[in-house]
């Protein structure tokens, strides 16, 4: 139940964004230095933060999907569903963490 | 005491055949699970080459963009990635309005601007990706414009 309370939270979030990144990635048809600009944006520690936060809402969206796929079409996916619940948190700790350290270490990093 | 008449989840008062509107619904129960094992492997590729290899963030301006793009194979990764996103997301979107809004003025509202939404993000980023051009800047000092 909470991952599908998950799975709708995060991907109305991933839609939002969406719809961000398309618009500031259209500045690039501005000018370079204007677009340089937006892109500053991400660079700055606390967006940095929260690509971290997209990230992780990204995964968990990505991982909890590909469980769904398997629910959905593997004939033993509904028996195994709260095995593959167990194995989309630890694959997401297992990607997540070293995406954290190396991002981190670049927005922290100067 | 006879039991009382449950009705199927979301079947429609009055019991509508569900084949009654067409395959849609199916269609796009199906294209949520395709598009997004695609987009599975699209984002996270999206993400390594922009976020982890290189410099990370830091890399990430305009000649950044104007490199990737020069590539045809990044053109049509990014246009792919764009589509997919905004439908499986707009669909995701029209689920979400169908369950949680009651009203029928609501709900059309809703999905017309979501709708609109959609459109106009598909439009203006597909014009993006094909209009691109890295030397529209007659002083760019880009590599690639001070060949011509």
């Amino acid at each position: 139940m909470w991952t599908w309370v998950l799975h709708r939270i995060t991907g109305v979030t991933l839609f939002f964004f969406l719809i961000v990144h398309v618009i500031d990635i259209s500045m690039v048809r501005t000018t370079p230095a204007f677009f340089d600009r937006v892109m500053n944006t991400y660079k700055n520690p606390v967006v940095g933060l929260m690509e971290a936060g997209l990230v992780a809402v990204f995964l968990f969206h990505a991982l909890n999907g590909i469980r769904l796929v398997l629910v959905d079409f593997w004939s033993e996916g509904p028996r195994h569903q709260r095995q593959m619940t167990y194995v989309v948190v630890g694959v997401f700790v297992v990607l997540f963490v070293p995406f954290l350290v190396r991002h981190l270490a670049v927005v922290f990093g100067g | 005491m006879a039991a009382p008449i449950i009705e199927t989840p979301r079947s429609r008062p009055g019991g509508r055949s569900p084949r009654a509107g067409g395959n849609f619904e199916l269609n796009s129960w199906l294209f949520m699970r395709g598009s997004g094992v695609l987009l599975v492997v699209l984002v996270f590729g999206h993400l390594f080459v922009n976020l982890i290899t290189g410099e990370g963030i830091h890399q990430v301006d305009f000649g950044f963009v104007a490199g990737k793009w020069a590539n045809p194979f990044w053109q049509v990764w990014d246009l792919a990635m764009l589509w997919l996103a905004m439908l499986h997301g707009g669909n995701g979107l029209r689920t979400i309005i169908n369950d949680y809004a009651t009203r029928a003025g609501t709900r059309l509202t809703l999905k017309w601007l979501l709708y609109f939404a959609v459109v106009v993000t598909v439009v203006l980023g597909t014009l993006v990706i094909f209009t691109f051009d890295p030397c529209a800047d007659p002083s760019s000092t880009l590599s690639v414009c001070q060949a011509k």
